[in-house]
């Protein structure tokens, strides 16, 4: 058995080193969730607003990477390129991968939150002079904006919690950092215990924040669901 | 001025096809300025496919609709022209986000470019004139269905439209809150606007309208002044609906 104040003592040691693989983290996550946002929103852009070949892409894509494993994809994404002579780091390997996902599920996303906002009053946008691009800026934006911070939370904490497959490929994010750690210091109970922690709180803070702003945003005299 | 003598709106053979399913089969017909038309006839009889025709929410396939002299199904600035034809309907289309000042005002800010306070004051005036001034800071969800067409219609005016179209503004209401809107019609049209109402309120139509355009199958079967259509109908079909929509909705005009 090892003492708890020897546990106290190697995680207060250990810090600095699971800090830095947090640091890591979070870079991962906010570039898969940039890449997502920002390739969700135009495939959710071709599926609303596009033709059918456009529509079927977006489909399919969907569909594709909504059935792969995220760890199958990390794996495709890192040691595919190589063998056609493209090089790829893990960690740019690892934002792809998981980006790739993403893209598909705030492809989704984005969709519902458009279609949320009734078409009674886009039919009323329309009749009072508003093109496709007003109707969309000042009556589908501000209502699906609401509506998305839900899903969008639930997508963040996914995201999170998946850049641990990183570790797969050799990424220094916070798992392996703490694996590193193990291997000297063998404690796997304290310091899985300090990296579960730390994920905890990475996810339920920035949740709860958002959670803050959706009431803040709640429009007087009904839920977050838009009719 | 010279343009007395052409209609405001003047409909001319409109057709219009969902598919296979013939739904205008050559509408003809015009409002003057300041004249209030009330179209009914049996459900899918497209009544709703003729005022979206109008506003072009609807394209038709064929025919005719000049908005004075601007062609409306051929014009290439719809936008321009669908803030001349104000549109009151059943689903109210009220936006959700924004209280019913803000409703008003959206319309005049991003469309009209109207600076921010004129645009304030005005939609103040459109809301006091359907009797609002009480919610002025309210959300569309805290407001009864009355209240609701009422703001969609205040909204709507704000643009200074030349003509109202009004589709079944008082279906989706509770009995009690149909008063309210039907008042607010009655008051614009005694104000002089251009109306193109469907409804079935037969009081409305006879009180206010100075022709009713009775449709069946794509197809006008009768217009005529409201005495006439409600005392003596000239098509049987027409005596027949009328018939109905007594038995429905009590007998209009009381
Ligand atoms: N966008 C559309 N696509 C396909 N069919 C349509 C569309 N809009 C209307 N229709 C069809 O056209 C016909 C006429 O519809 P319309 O809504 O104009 O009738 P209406 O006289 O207003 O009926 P109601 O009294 O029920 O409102 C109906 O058969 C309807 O199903
Ligand atoms: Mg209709």
């Amino acid at each position: 058995m090892i003492l708890l104040s020897a546990r106290i003592e190697l995680i207060r040691r250990s810090l600095p080193a699971l800090l830095g693989g947090t640091v890591i983290t979070i870079q991962l996550t906010v570039l898969i969730l940039l890449f997502g946002v920002f390739f969700g929103l135009l495939f959710a852009f071709g599926q609303v607003y596009g033709n059918k070949p456009i529509r079927w892409f977006v489909n399919g894509y969907e569909k594709v990477f909504r059935s792969i494993p995220e760890l199958v994809l990390l794996l495709l994404v890192f040691y595919g390129p190589p063998s056609l002579g493209i090089r790829i780091s893990p960690f740019n390997a690892a934002v792809l991968g998981l980006g790739l996902r993403a893209t598909a599920y705030m492809s989704q996303i984005f969709r519902g939150t458009f279609k949320s906002v009734g078409s009674d009053q886009i039919t009323a946008a329309y009749s009072l002079g508003m093109g496709k691009y007003k109707t969309f800026l000042f009556v589908i934006l501000p209502q699906a904006f609401r509506v998305f911070i839900p899903p969008f939370a639930n997508e963040y904490a996914i995201i999170l919690k998946d850049t641990s497959l990183a570790y797969a490929l050799g990424v220094a994010e916070l798992l392996r950092q703490g694996q590193y750690i193990i291997a000297v210091a063998y404690d796997p109970l304290s310091i899985f215990l300090a990296i579960a922690a730390i994920y905890f709180v990475l996810t339920f803070g920035v949740t709860r924040l958002l959670k803050i702003l959706e009431n803040k945003l709640k429009i007087p005299g009904i839920g977050v669901e838009i009719g | 001025m010279g343009d007395e003598d052409r209609p405001l709106l003047n409909i001319k053979e409109l057709k219009k096809s969902f598919g296979d399913n013939l739904v205008l089969d050559g509408i003809s017909f015009s409002l003057d300025t300041g004249q209030n038309k009330v179209i009914i006839g049996p459900s899918g009889t497209g009544k709703s496919t003729v005022l979206n025709c109008v506003n072009r929410l609807v394209v038709p396939d064929g025919g005719e609709i000049w908005l004075e002299d601007t062609e409306i199904v051929s014009c290439d600035n719809i936008n321009e022209v669908r803030q001349e034809i104000g549109y009151v309907f059943q689903g109210f289309g009220l936006f959700h986000h924004l209280t019913a000042l803000k409703n008003v005002m959206l319309g005049l800010t991003r469309v009209k470019k109207v600076p921010k306070k004129e645009a304030k004051e005005k939609a103040i005036a459109k809301l006091e004139r359907v009797g609002l001034l009480d919610v002025l800071e309210s959300y569309p969800a805290q407001l009864s269905g009355g209240q609701k067409q009422r703001v969609a219609i205040a909204r709507a005016l704000a643009m200074e439209p030349k003509l109202m179209l009004f589709d079944e503004p008082t279906s989706a209401l509770d009995p009690e809150l149909i008063g309210e809107v039907l008042n607010v019609m009655r008051k614009l049209a005694e104000e002089g606007m251009t109306m193109l109402v469907v409804t079935h309120e037969m009081g409305f139509a006879r009180a206010v309208s100075d022709e009713i355009i009775f449709m069946e199958k794509g197809r006008i079967v009768e217009k005529s002044s409201p005495e006439k259509m409600f005392e003596q109908p000239e098509n049987p079909r027409t005596r027949e609906f009328l018939f109905k929509l007594d038995e429905l909705y009590g007998k209009g005009g009381e």
